[in-house]
């Protein structure tokens, strides 16, 4: 029970960032179709914006996790601009295709520029460890699990409740009929982009502190799990990234405290199989209804 | 109000407009027929800024058009209720009515054309916190009406209205049309049901194959012979 309870309180925290990952994947392949593969760099990019603000400028927790949301949220809009936007009336293809380039590019280029060796990122909060039932649960854990889950709720408060939000899931479900109302196609795949690459940022901020090391291809993997999530999750749906995101984490902490650590990543991979077969839209994936 | 010169418009490698000249003048219903695939909804959307012309010129209001993009276009107070509806499901009604006023920014009248809004249709006001997806298709059809009136149009482009509704509803569609018509909107109406939009029509336009046959007053088409036996059933 008390492996149990441990294993909860990991794999949520570890959830939580596959989660803020996973809501980049699905909010833009919910507007244009794309599967931006360069989305787990963005990420990276996050952490090593945090690690050299917490070294060289000394930023706090809050300005570190802010500054790195808007640092990623520029990044996501010029990488959409000049790699994706160029090629929105092409197939398909194309643009996935340039996605896995754009992720090349950013991967190998922060390898030229910063080498390949691991950092270890600057604990810019003490780690202080409660004991409680029995349970070691970290300040930073609670630290990771209280910002992805608010940033996840204001997340959801800016989708449903702002202009801009009904704006994204008009373009998202009708581009056509949004250009018709008056909508400009441009700023709101823009802002699309900002918003998801704003929780990568804090994702890679939030796995700095959690793993204390990061490298230039510390995306590639966290990457394809949280894309993962959010197929789990029915990609396109933002409760179904948050689901599948928490999902996978617990899933990956829970193999591994069974001692098969050697087989995390395997596991998650199978468990997409087997959800894919049984709901091949995943869980709060819309079913394709063909239109009349 | 509007005035189309020569519009040339290709559907891919095809023709679909060679060369249509029509006007509309403020105040009027105008309505647009002809059969399937004779061009009707290539000029909406070429109108309303989603196709771009080969040549010809689009003027409203003394200023060209057809450079500019569907958003400028729409703030230039043209709306468009689209073939099919295509309102936004997932969007409540009254979001999708809040899309439709995306580009006011008078923000104090905004209630005021809400409720005008819900005059013209109280079973939005009824439904507003609905899924729009969940309204029958007839709903549907004053939804995406509403939609286009929120954003205060000076003229408005509706394209088949009346198309899959019950007979109830389409009677109720076209006494919207003239009331909107009415209190101010010039109109520009496509139709399938070319009875019922020449009956409402200051003037019409028959189009086949995407030029211009005949045009005249809606009395003098609906009386035309050629008209008649082509698009009114005999």
């Amino acid at each position: 029970m008390q492996t149990f309870g441990q294993q909860l309180i990991n794999g949520l925290s570890l959830g939580s960032i596959y989660a803020l990952l996973a809501l980049g994947y699905t909010m833009v392949y919910g507007i244009i179709k794309l599967i931006n593969f360069a989305h787990g760099d963005i990420y990276m990019l996050g952490a090593f914006w945090g690690y050299y603000v917490i070294n060289g400028l000394h930023f706090n927790f809050i300005l570190t996790l802010l500054s790195a949301m808007i640092f990623c949220a520029i990044i996501g809009v010029l990488i959409e601009y000049f790699a994706y936007r160029p090629l929105r009336n092409s197939p398909r293809i194309t643009a996935l295709i340039t996605a896995i380039g754009v992720s090349f590019l950013l991967e190998n280029g922060m390898t030229y520029l910063f080498s390949a060796n691991a950092r270890s990122f600057p604990q810019v909060l003490p780690t202080i460890t409660y004991h409680v039932l029995g349970l070691r649960i970290s300040n930073i854990q609670l630290i990771i699990l209280g910002t992805a889950c608010l940033l996840m709720i204001l997340l959801e408060l800016v989708i449903k409740q702002t202009k801009m939000g009904k704006a994204m899931r008009a373009v998202a479900v009708d581009p056509q009929a949004a250009q018709l109302v008056g909508i400009n196609l441009n700023h709101t795949i823009s802002f699309t982009f900002a918003l998801g690459s704003a929780m990568a940022g804090a994702a890679g901020v939030l796995i700095g502190l959690y793993y204390n090391s990061i490298d230039p291809l510390m995306g590639m993997t966290p990457g394809i799990k949280a894309f993962v999530a959010a197929v789990i999750g029915g990609i396109g749906s933002v409760p179904g990234a948050s689901l599948g995101g928490f999902l996978t984490g617990l899933l990956e902490t829970g193999v591994q405290a069974i001692g098969l650590s050697a087989y995390k990543d395997a596991v998650v991979y199978f468990v997409l199989i087997v959800i894919l077969l049984v709901l091949p839209a995943g869980i709060f994936g819309k079913k394709l209804k063909e239109k009349v | 109000m509007l005035d189309i010169k020569d519009l040339v418009v290709n559907y891919g490698a095809i023709q679909a407009i060679k060369g249509v000249s029509l006007s509309i003048h403020t105040g009027e219903i105008v309505t647009l027929i002809g059969a399937n695939g004779a061009g009707k909804s290539t000029i909406l959307q070429t109108i309303s800024g989603l196709i771009r012309p080969v040549s010809g010129e689009i003027t409203y209001l003394q200023h060209p058009l057809q450079r500019d993009a569907a958003p400028k276009i729409v703030r230039a107070g043209i709306s468009q209720v689209p073939e099919g509806r295509h309102i936004f499901p997932g969007l409540s009604v009254q979001e999708n009515l809040q899309m439709g006023a995306f580009i006011r920014k008078d923000r104090q009248n905004l209630a005021q054309s809400y409720a005008e809004v819900y005059q013209y249709f109280p079973v939005l006001k009824q439904r507003r916190y609905q899924d729009a997806a969940t309204l029958s298709g007839g709903e549907q059809q004053m939804l995406a009406m509403g939609r286009a009136l929120m954003s205060h149009p000076r003229l408005m482009l509706l394209d088949e209205p009346s198309m899959g509704l019950a007979p109830i509803f389409i009677n109720e569609i076209f006494d919207i049309i003239r009331a909107i018509n009415a209190a101010g909107t010039t109109v520009l109406l496509i139709e399938q049901n070319a009875n019922k939009a020449l009956a409402i029509a200051d003037r019409g336009y028959v189009l086949a194959a995407g030029q211009i046959k005949l045009q005249g007053t809606g009395q003098e088409l609906l009386d035309n012979q050629a008209v008649q036996q082509a698009y009114l059933g005999g």
